[in-house]
């Protein structure tokens, strides 16, 4: 699996972390039913998903990635940050 | 038909011609009391324990395609009780009793060998740490017996104990742990089930849930659909699927966990061994391959297959406690899909969804938790009330806040 950094160019996966899904901006604390859901539930897609990856032996950004989980074949890179 | 020593001898005389299937290929029927959606070793032990402990037959097992080739036939065969959390000891030692007496059970050959399982520890707070799980362990009741460097020569001479980096200064034995034929484990369920009359449908997926008023009132399948008063999901690596026909998101992720298999060598390993050090554990089939595995590929998978990278790590980890292994070639090397949660511990419990019921996350424990897990999910399904052993195991305690993490590495599914 390659990951298309777009600082770094084409990477083995290795390099990378994974996060997780990329599920939104974490709700406000006083929310405790959404704070459970942003925590511990997850979609879990059975195909394409988009994830947060961490380039930790590159350029140390955070990117966002879609990525297919039936065959992971990597459908786009663009950074976390826009 | 029951299977003894007489009737071996007399089937080899008579040859395979006369063999006969051990449960039928069965067709679907439009309606049924319990529907279990699945046909691993979980499934068919819920299905074999409703009609036994029950008396609940009118049951189908619906599997999307033959039964024992998701995860039941992929895993590597472990079976061990040695947990250290409250909530999960009483299941995995419930399933351990059920392992002990599961071929008298089952008429069949299921081939429970409890050679042991060794955890070897490398440093003064591994000792410290593995000491605790083997008194939590005993306060339970579960035999755990704590080596040190010597008891471990004794056990298995053959380690890399000077090793420098991670130099083998005992292990947290398990006597009672060991292996089983998981293949047969499937094949001994599925023939119990069917010879209690529970249907076994094959390459018949599982489309949709048809859910009315709150209430569950079938399974849509590529068979057409099939009424049933109450539905089990037993479908681990790839609950979450099921899981949104029912508008549930659930606490896991699916991950893919690899296993390998050496060619075949005369007997050498007694057990299972794990390395402390790193993730790597080793047993050897009768067929005589040494088979291996260790951490998952930590990013989310359906698809059965895993990379290199992790392959390797396993490779280094064995090379680690056991250089000897370096010049065999591994054979086979596979993966199955896992439902990783998000504290490490499994669920068996009801759904929001009246009469629908919910068993997966098993993370990589699964195949060891195969009888208990179906005792107790035959045991949810029959009553609606959780068994005694599984109580701790529900849907809600990520809410709750009364998770189950062994390892303490929180909310974070890939690390468990």
């Amino acid at each position: 699996m390659r990951i298309n950094c777009p600082y770094c160019g084409e990477r083995d996966a290795e390099e990378f972390s994974i996060q997780g899904e990329a599920a939104g901006p974490r709700p406000a604390g006083d929310d405790a039913e959404a704070m459970h859901g942003y925590v511990h539930l997850r979609v879990n897609e059975y195909g394409p998903t988009e994830e947060y990856w961490y380039h930790a032996q590159g350029c140390r950004r955070w990117l966002l990635v879609a990525r297919d989980t039936r065959d992971h074949a990597i459908l786009g890179v663009e950074l976390a940050r826009k | 038909m029951r299977y003894s020593a007489f009737h071996l001898v007399a089937q080899a005389l008579r040859g395979p011609r006369h063999a006969r299937p051990a449960w039928r290929d069965a067709a679907p029927r439009p309606a049924y009391d319990i529907v279990i959606v699945g046909g691993g070793g979980h499934g068919l032990a819920a299905a074999y324990y409703l009609a036994k402990e029950h008396g609940i037959a009118n049951v189908a097992v619906i599997e999307k395609g033959w039964i024992g080739l998701g995860n039941a036939g992929r895993n590597t065969t472990i079976i061990r009780s040695n947990y250290r959390e409250p909530g999960n000891i009483p299941l995995y030692e419930l399933s351990m009793k059920l392992w002990e007496g599961l071929e008298q059970e089952l008429n069949y050959n299921v081939m429970v060998s409890q050679r042991g399982v060794v955890n070897l520890f490398h440093s003064d707070a591994q000792r410290d740490a593995y000491a605790r799980r083997g008194n939590m362990m005993r306060i339970h009741g579960v035999d755990a017996e704590l080596l040190d460097e010597a008891g471990i020569r004794r056990h298995a001479p053959f380690l890399d104990f000077a090793n420098a980096r991670f130099p083998i200064k005992g292990g947290l034995l398990q006597k009672r742990g060991g292996t089983a034929r998981h293949d047969a484990v499937v094949w001994g369920y599925a023939r119990g089930a069917d010879a209690r009359g529970v249907d076994i449908v094959q390459n018949c997926e599982v489309t949709g849930l048809r859910i009315e008023g709150g209430a569950v009132r079938g399974v849509e399948t590529t068979r057409g659909f099939i009424a049933a008063r109450k539905v089990g999901l037993a479908v681990a690596g790839n609950s979450s699927r099921l899981g949104a026909m029912a508008g549930m998101r659930l606490p896991i992720e699916t991950c893919i966990l690899q296993a390998m298999v050496t060619e075949g060598v005369k007997p050498l390993i007694p057990g299972v061994i794990t390395f402390g050090a790193g993730h790597f554990y080793i047993s050897q089939s009768d067929k005589g391959g040494l088979v291996f595995g260790g951490d998952i590929d930590a990013y989310k998978s359906y698809a059965q297959r895993g990379n290199l990278p992790v392959i390797e790590d396993v490779c280094e980890g064995g090379m680690a406690i056991m250089p000897m292994i370096g010049r065999l070639r591994v054979l086979r090397q596979w993966a199955g899909n896992v439902d990783m949660t998000m504290d490490g511990s499994p669920i068996i419990d009801a759904t929001p969804v009246e009469g629908l019921y919910f068993n997966g996350g098993w993370c990589y424990g699964g195949f060891k938790a195969t009888p208990a897990s179906g005792f107790a999910f035959a045991h949810l399904l029959a009553r609606g009330a959780s068994h005694p052993a599984a109580a701790a195991l529900r849907l809600d305690r990520f809410r709750t806040g009364h998770v189950i993490d062994e390892n303490g590495q929180g909310a974070q599914a890939n690390l468990h």
